[in-house]
């Protein structure tokens, strides 16, 4: 009896994704009957779509205890796509599957792309640094593997170093740094004091908020560099030290409207809202931060899938989370349309001007065709609610509004190959 | 821009609350207020809101039964669908929709209901003789429009992120054919003959008409407005005359609602009614429609035969869609 009713609850307890083949085989199998235009396809040409997840590990390294990551971001992302895929599927006679590869910090991802080639992964969502992403990107061209970045914002990935079997859907530095310069213009927050992290990915960051300013008609009145000597995040008793450090940092200024902060590493950024010299509002890093998604956004339907994803996780959905599940959806979504299981074909059709995915964002989103990187709406999050999305009205474009965001065609460096 | 459209607005409804509509007419609109947590009842004799029904937490889909003696409202917080008693406006019980309901249909003989369960990829089938759920069907991610076709033969459910239309065999309780349409499939409607299926599509930013027959896509509809971003216009509520000659779009927050030649296909005239319209519902004769602007909190009578609005009503907070009863 005992050992009866713990086969019963450890039934109960397993994962719906390994249940789920059971049940598509008969969906697919009912479906496929009926329906006149999937043609002659049955239970027994079931088309298998396998997808990669490659990342490395992540950081734990926030300033706010609140922002260090459950270990399952991005993979939960990925694993909710293969679900939403996969009820899509049922009814088209399609089945996909997650594979997760994780490789260290530095390591050469070549061996893991090729393990995932090996087991039939055509397509690789990641979330890696650029220098990793792009060893990944040569290493799979011979095998045909199609990789969808999701994870790397570098513009040199969409840029000089893009490549032909690399698809982008997270944002840019320059998207995001747009995004939010386009808000700052509307509420006539022109001039900006720029503080930025001594860090590389600090350093582009910065670049990208000059170019915005450049661009959209702001004025940087002061530019100061946070050294990170070590120790500045959380330790104990921090807090009065910290108070002090955000008040030198600030003070000799000339006066501005924001502080735009570029500090990706989260050394100091996080410590700036509250404790400037002025009384002023901080943006970029800190305060108000550019992003793809926040755990607050409800509108155009996104909610239902704030719901499914905290069902499913007993946790908040993350923007690396969403940048993973749109990877896996783009997938999906070609699959469905184009009624194929075939790397190549899918990859072509995703390359398509048909192609187009729907990440509630109140319109369709679809590739840039001179570097495959997505456009995208940019949220503005305050750390509780969604203040603004961009592109803001006003901000128009011959071709579309979404490419007032980042690097246009007209002054692309990419040569896809 | 915004402030131009508003004030047209305004001024147009100050114009038109002098003049009176053409007595001779007289139902009862049902209207849910989704923030309001109410049904607000409006007589289309005077057309004024004469009560309100307070009912669960965050209403949206609501329809009348056959008889008129129910109107049946998704109260999606509260799980559940609750039944107002016509006569004495009152709740006088509730269907077991599953989690969230919204959006829900009867079929024509009256004795079934079909309701998409968005967060659970489902609809279920429930009995109102017994008020009891007699069947789940898995269908697409977020299941959203939901309609039943004429002869009560299939009951149509949208999926949001599936973007399909799913026919159920009413029967079998089965999924017999889908139609994959453009991304965020939404509300769907027959025509009165069943010749075509609408449905809209939120992010596709069009109308599929969809020919039930071959379960293809015939064509689509686009609309455009100048001035408008296309982003604010989503279409979402459909209601088509009963001759099948003009559909009504309710294309949310541009304000407006489109209509389009039951024939042809083409759009012949946007409408300017309150604001993020979403659903409405015709008087039985036929005479008007009724538009429920959610962030206006007011409901727009527009003149079928005139293709023109004349009057707005005010009603509950964030008023979603509308029923239509006898007196």
């Amino acid at each position: 009896m005992g050992r009866h009713t713990a086969l019963h609850q450890s039934l109960r307890n397993l994962p719906q994704r390994c249940l789920r083949p059971m049940a598509v085989l008969c969906l697919a199998a009912m479906a496929c009957a009926t329906v006149g235009w999937t043609g002659a396809s049955s239970a027994a040409d079931t088309q298998h779509i396998k997808i990669g997840y490659l990342h490395g590990p992540l950081s734990k390294e926030k300033i706010s205890l609140i922002d260090i990551p459950a270990p399952n971001e991005g993979l939960a992302g990925a694993q909710l796509a293969i679900d939403d895929n996969n009820t899509t599927g049922r009814f088209l006679g399609q089945q996909f599957e997650l594979i997760d590869s994780e490789i260290k910090a530095g390591d050469d991802p070549a061996a893991a792309v090729n393990a995932l080639a090996d087991q039939g992964a055509a397509f690789i969502a990641t979330s890696l640094p650029a220098a990793q992403l792009l060893k990944a990107a040569d290493a799979g061209k011979a095998r045909g593997e199609i990789l969808i970045n999701g994870g790397a914002p570098d513009e040199r990935l969409r840029e000089q170093d893009c490549r032909a079997n690399v698809i982008h859907v997270a944002p840019t530095r320059y998207m995001l740094a747009d995004g939010l310069a386009q808000y700052l213009i509307v509420k006539k927050w022109r001039r900006w004091f720029l503080v930025s992290g001594s860090h590389e990915t600090d350093k582009l960051f910065a670049e990208a908020l000059r170019h915005a300013a450049t661009r959209f008609g702001a004025k940087i009145v002061a530019e100061k560099e946070f050294k990170d000597t070590g120790g500045a995040r959380r330790t104990d008793s921090g807090i009065a030290e910290v108070q002090r450090q955000m008040i030198d940092l600030t003070q000799d200024a000339p006066d501005y409207d924001v502080l735009v902060a570029a500090d990706e590493s989260e050394v100091f950024a996080g410590y700036l809202p509250y404790r400037t010299w002025l009384p002023r509002p901080v943006a970029g890093s800190a305060g108000l931060v550019p992003t793809s998604w926040n755990a607050a956004f409800d509108q155009w339907g996104a909610l239902q899938l704030q719901n499914r994803f905290k069902k499913k996780f007993q946790r908040f959905m993350t923007p690396l989370d969403m940048q993973i599940w749109t990877a896996v959806r783009i997938v999906g979504e070609a699959a469905s349309h184009a009624n194929t299981s075939d790397a190549a074909k899918l990859f072509a059709y995703i390359k398509s001007p048909d192609f187009s995915i729907a990440a509630f964002k109140g319109q369709k989103l679809t590739l840039r065709d001179w570097n495959l990187q997505l456009r995208q709406p940019i949220l503005l999050f305050d750390g509780r609610n969604t203040v603004s999305i961009s592109p803001q009205e006003g901000f128009l474009h011959q071709v579309s509004e979404l490419d007032t965001l980042g690097l246009d065609r007209p002054e692309t460096k990419c040569k896809l190959q | 821009m915004i402030d131009t459209r508003v004030i047209g607005h305004l001024g147009l409804t100050v114009l038109l609350l002098a003049s009176t509509p053409a007595p001779g007419f007289a139902y009862t609109a049902y209207v849910s207020n989704e923030k309001g947590n109410s049904v607000s009842v409006i007589d289309t004799d005077t057309m004024a809101t004469v009560a309100t029904i307070k009912t669960g937490e965050r209403p949206r889909g609501i329809e009348a039964s056959h008889d008129g003696k129910f109107v049946f409202v998704a109260a999606g917080d509260d799980n559940t669908i609750q039944i107002i008693d016509t006569a004495t406006r009152k709740i006088v019980g509730e269907l077991p929709s599953g989690p969230d309901p919204e959006q829900f249909a009867l079929d024509p003989a009256g004795k079934f209901v079909y309701v998409a369960n968005e967060d659970d990829a489902a609809v279920t089938v429930i009995d109102l003789e017994t008020r009891k759920a007699v069947a789940k069907v898995p269908v697409g991610v977020e299941p959203e429009g939901i309609a039943v076709s004429p002869d009560g033969k299939f009951a149509v459910c949208t999926s949001e992120t599936t973007s399909m239309a799913h026919f159920i065999d009413t029967a079998d309780r089965k999924v017999v054919a889908n139609v994959l349409l453009g991304s965020r499939p939404r509300a769907a409607a027959f025509k009165a003959d069943g010749s075509e299926l609408w449905i809209t599509s939120e992010v596709g930013g069009g109308l599929s008409i969809v020919d039930p027959a071959t379960h293809t896509v015939k064509t689509v509809v686009h609309f455009e407005i100048p001035g408008l971003r296309s982003e604010k216009i989503q279409p979402v509520g459909i209601n088509i005359t009963h001759d099948g000659k003009y559909g009504f779009i309710h294309l949310g927050p541009s304000n407006r609602v489109a209509v389009v030649d039951g024939t042809t296909h083409q759009v012949v005239k946007y409408l300017l009614v309150g604001q993020r319209v979403w659903h409405g519902a015709f008087t039985p004769d036929g005479k008007y429609l009724l538009a429920a602007n959610g962030l206006s909190n007011d409901v727009s009578v527009i003149d079928v035969a005139g293709l023109k609005v004349i009057k707005s009503i005010q009603v509950g907070e964030l008023p979603w869609g509308i029923a239509m009863g006898p007196k």
